[in-house]
């Protein structure tokens, strides 16, 4: 397959581990932002057969994973009034404060699976009679296509089609992390797919405010290795600055035309992140323009209220925000698995508790 | 759920909507996010939509890059 069979060349990984080897003798703790590249890290091995001097911290860029439990709530609670739910299939597992959408399924709520936000459109298009709920989650890149639904929807004089969102950005988490006490981040491998939206620039703050160099990289294992040694050289020539190695996919201004999609639609606001809790400015929402088409304004105050996430009974607010690894966790695999999530890390096939979990198995087993 | 994956256009409807083969499998895609979008291009493909062209020269610039990367790297060359 074009684009992807190239980045998967065995032979091309020995020659960049090979120039890896030698400029990794300080340690260097790198955060790999998205969750992407967390589930690639492991699908590929790659935090094995790189030196040991580098260590991955995941983020929190999982949009499953952070979106707070009462949007879940919410979407049961409109399920249970009659509204069919559209979702994409990573969020029938998460669990709510009480269930998941799965479960509430399983009791007669009808909920769908979509592929795309226009596939949510189009449901409510063929069910005119039915108020249709797109549960929409995501990082910039998923936003403006959720945002784009709304937008036909208005186009296409939808009357029971809205929006329960959960948009989050990603500069203002990294301010947070970089915020907190005793940060352990050297430097970044930055979203590759946030960055074709919003290109490489929006990035800039984190060398320059705060001394941390990225690499924004693509999704193939060999990308991810061409990042590593990027941050490499650029210790070694004492460099600090934001690079792009996913050059095939991200300009530097990004996408102009999605970017006025999002601003069309959305604004900034203070949005909850489960696991970490309120960040200030750090979501997008509904513009009040668009209220008819926003579920939260549309069916308040019939809605369970937005409330203060809180991080839940293991260390799951610690692995969200890359200050702790999934195997510190008591419960990592034992109780808490993909089938039975005990937190956000375990939900999402791009969680870090859950990458590791299918992945390393075995590999854990072996080595213990 | 932020899979990406890319494709090649194989038609452009009236609707700005794009017949896109991935791997074999075609599927419809909006247009609507990304400008310049022509039959034949390769895209990146993200719950429906086209999230940005893949740009052939660049990524053949930087496979010409990680080259002299190594090239520096085997002492070969002395960095320009
Ligand atoms: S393994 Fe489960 S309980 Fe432990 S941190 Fe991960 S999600 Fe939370």
């Amino acid at each position: 397959m074009k684009y992807v069979d190239e980045y998967r060349d065995p032979e091309e990984a020995q020659r960049l581990l090979e120039a890896i080897r030698p400029l990794a003798g300080e340690p260097l703790r790198i955060m790999e932002i998205c969750g992407g590249h967390t589930h690639a890290i492991y699908r590929s091995g790659l935090d094995q057969v790189l030196p040991e001097s580098i260590r991955f911290l995941h983020g929190p860029g999982c949009p499953v994973c952070v979106t707070p439990a009462v949007r879940i709530d919410q979407a049961i609670a409109l399920a249970k009034r009659g509204c069919i739910v559209a979702t994409f299939g990573d969020m029938l597992r998460v669990p709510g404060s009480h269930e998941s959408l799965r479960q509430a399924s399983a009791r007669g709520a009808d909920v769908r699976i979509v592929y795309g936000s226009l596939d949510a459109v189009e449901i409510a298009r063929k069910n005119p009679g039915r108020d249709v709920v797109f549960l929409a989650v995501g990082f910039e890149t998923t936003a403006p296509a959720n945002a784009c639904a709304i937008l036909h929807a208005r186009e296409l004089d939808l009357e029971n089609f809205s929006v329960l969102g959960s948009h989050v950005l990603v500069p203002p988490v990294l301010r947070y992390l970089l915020d907190a006490p005793g940060t352990e981040i050297d430097a970044f491998i930055g979203p590759g797919h946030v960055s074709t939206i919003v290109g490489s620039q929006d990035y800039a703050f984190l060398p320059e405010e705060y001394g941390k160099p990225v690499v924004i990289a693509g999704f193939e294992p060999l990308d991810l290795l061409e990042a590593v040694l990027l941050l490499l050289r650029q210790r070694a020539e004492g460099r600090c600055s934001v690079e792009v190695q996913y050059r095939r996919a991200v300009r530097p201004e990004g996408s102009p035309k999605a970017r006025a999609v999002l601003e069309e639609v959305f604004e900034l606001q203070d949005q909850d992140w489960r696991g970490i809790g309120r960040i200030p400015r750090s979501g997008l929402g509904i513009r009040p323009g668009f209220a008819p088409f926003d579920a939260l304004s549309r069916y308040q105050p019939d809605l369970p209220q937005d409330v203060a996430e809180d991080a839940g009974e293991y260390i799951c607010g610690a692995v969200i925000q890359g200050a702790k690894a999934p195997v510190e966790c008591p419960a990592f695999g034992l109780g808490c698995t993909p089938e039975h999530p005990f937190g956000p890390g375990m939900v999402s096939s791009e969680g870090a508790c859950a990458a590791l979990f299918r992945y390393r198995q075995n590999a854990r087993e072996a080595r213990a | 759920m932020c899979l990406a994956v890319p494709g090649q256009v194989i038609e452009i409807g009236e609707d700005n909507m794009a017949l896109v083969d991935l791997a074999g499998v075609r599927r419809k895609v909006c247009l609507d996010l990304v400008d310049g979008v022509r039959v034949q291009d390769y895209v990146l493909v993200h719950v429906g939509f086209a999230l940005q062209r893949i740009d052939e020269e660049e990524a053949r610039r930087a496979r010409q890059q990680l080259e002299a990367m190594f090239a520096l790297s085997r002492g070969e060359a002395e960095p320009s």
